[in-house]
């Protein structure tokens, strides 16, 4: 709908306040997106593909940027190679350039790594990272959580196509999550009023849900002021999958 | 501006790396027409009275050409983009639906005119052919790759199969230019066979094109060039519309 593949029943939407029905020229202009499936078209090489997409968007002589961008892709090699003779992963890499050669301040990913393999998706984070660093808006849709939480600063979660969460990712784990903490004991009892909430319990070994540090801390101190020993203990940070499993869980 | 000019460049591009495929091959078939029918059919078939068979089917057979032409490069191209999903390297930036319409059907025209060249070109060494009015052959050549190549624009749109494009092909437009008067001059059908053949725009654009050869057809050229022109204007109307409300391109 952004970019204008789709049209919204009702409502609208904006590229850096440039409405995307009545100022599209604006807004496809900031905007680059890579989109899921692997397209091309066959009858061209990656420089005419990335020419003809320079063009589109009403840039002439724009060999430097594509030159530029080629190079950060690992694409100069197969510059004049035929679509068609490309791997999956290089047509990826063209589809990438195909986004970045107006320089758009948004760049949408769509799914980026869906069947990417390990190397190329490791490049590509890098380079996206640096697009990011100099100033590029970068918006992922991914069904990878850990993905979302190494790369992303705001996180919308969808449920239906509804927005079941939008925050930056620090404060969704914060307010969704807590710690998980597993602790083995010397007995098979804890101590009352002991903090966070038991998820479950095997013999004397329990594993707790806990809020923040602090009720790590009062746990702590319960279990001295109880003498009470700690046999094994481990402590496990919030995960985005917890917090999207509470959300759209039930 | 130059979104419009990259658009039809990669068009024009794209009939041209395939040129043996879509230069070479119609041309060759024409050719095959004009050996086999030009004489088979020398003193059977009606021509205009003086012009000997041979050199009344060569202007059709180049208006053949222009028209099938013309509209297979606009629905083929546009069908095989939806097809393979690569429509979204168009639908991305900011093309605005005219500048779309404008590209492929002058793309179209191209591709229409250079078949149509190639095939006077290899025929008019077996007839003896003049240019009574080459300004008549030019504006009907024109003004019928452009129906051609905006009805091939609308085909491609309504289109969501290879089959479906084929049906469109063989179905209405095969007929439409086999029938109008390519072969045959329309006033020697019998009843109601000429009668019907005025219902066929195609028909307007043979007899205006081989106006520009003769200097005599069925009809004068001025009163087909307008039927051939409304035609355009009425089809490039519709397909405009079929753009702007993004039918079968953007949801």
């Amino acid at each position: 709908m952004i970019a204008g593949l789709a049209r919204a029943d009702a409502g609208s939407a904006a590229v850096m306040g440039a409405d995307v029905v009545a100022d599209y020229r604006r807004a496809r202009r900031m905007l680059g997106v890579v989109p899921q499936e692997l397209v091309f078209d066959p009858f061209f090489s990656v420089r005419e593909t990335l020419r003809i997409q320079s063009g589109y968007y009403g840039i002439r002589g724009n060999d430097a940027w594509i030159d530029e961008v080629m190079h950060h892709l690992d694409l100069t090699a197969k510059a004049d190679a035929n679509m068609r003779s490309l791997s999956g992963g290089m047509k990826r890499r063209v589809l990438v350039a195909q986004a970045l050669v107006h320089k758009p301040p948004v760049i949408v990913l769509d799914e980026p790594t869906a069947g990417v393999d390990v190397e190329l998706r490791q490049g590509l984070w890098q380079f996206v990272r640096r697009l990011n660093r100099d100033g590029h808006t970068i918006v992922l849709t991914t069904h990878y959580l850990e993905e979302a939480e190494a790369y992303c600063s705001r996180i919308a979660m969808l449920k239906a196509g509804r927005v079941a969460a939008l925050d930056s990712t620090a404060n969704l784990l914060k307010s969704f999550s807590g710690s998980q903490m597993k602790l083995r004991l010397d007995r098979e009892q804890l101590p009352q009023g002991f903090p966070g909430e038991v998820v479950s319990r095997d013999g004397a070994a329990f594993v707790l849900k806990l809020k923040n540090f602090q009720e790590v801390e009062s746990a702590l101190a319960k279990l001295r002021e109880a003498n009470v020993e700690i046999i094994e203990m481990e402590l496990q940070p919030p995960d985005l999958e917890d917090v999207f499993l509470r959300l759209t869980g039930k | 501006m130059i979104s419009f000019q990259t658009l039809f460049y990669k068009e024009v591009l794209r009939f041209w790396k395939v040129s043996v495929q879509t230069v070479a091959a119609p041309v060759l078939t024409a050719l095959l027409y004009l050996v086999i029918f030009g004489h088979a059919l020398e003193g059977r078939l009606a021509a205009f009275s003086g012009i000997d068979y041979a050199s009344f089917l060569v202007p059709g057979l180049v208006m053949m050409s222009v028209l099938q032409n013309a509209f297979a490069n606009s629905s083929s191209s546009l069908m095989q983009s939806k097809i393979t999903g690569n429509i979204v390297f168009v639908l991305l930036p900011p093309i605005s639906y005219l500048e779309f319409f404008a590209a492929y059907v002058l793309a179209a025209i191209v591709r229409g005119l250079v078949v149509g060249a190639g095939v006077m070109l290899v025929t008019v060494w077996f007839v003896d052919l003049h240019l009574a009015a080459p300004l008549w052959t030019l504006a009907f050549g024109l003004a019928s790759a452009a129906l051609a190549g905006a009805l091939g624009l609308i085909a491609g749109i309504f289109s969501d199969k290879v089959d479906q494009l084929a049906a469109f092909q063989n179905f209405v437009i095969l007929p439409l230019t086999m029938l109008s008067g390519v072969f045959y001059s329309v006033q020697a059908l019998p009843e109601p066979w000429a009668r019907l053949s005025h219902f066929n725009p195609f028909f307007y654009m043979v007899d205006g094109f081989r106006y520009g050869f003769f200097g005599i057809g069925d009809l004068s050229p001025w009163l087909s060039l307008a039927i051939v022109a409304a035609s355009f204007f009425f089809v490039s109307l519709l397909c405009v519309l079929l753009l702007r409300s993004g039918y079968k391109l953007r949801w």
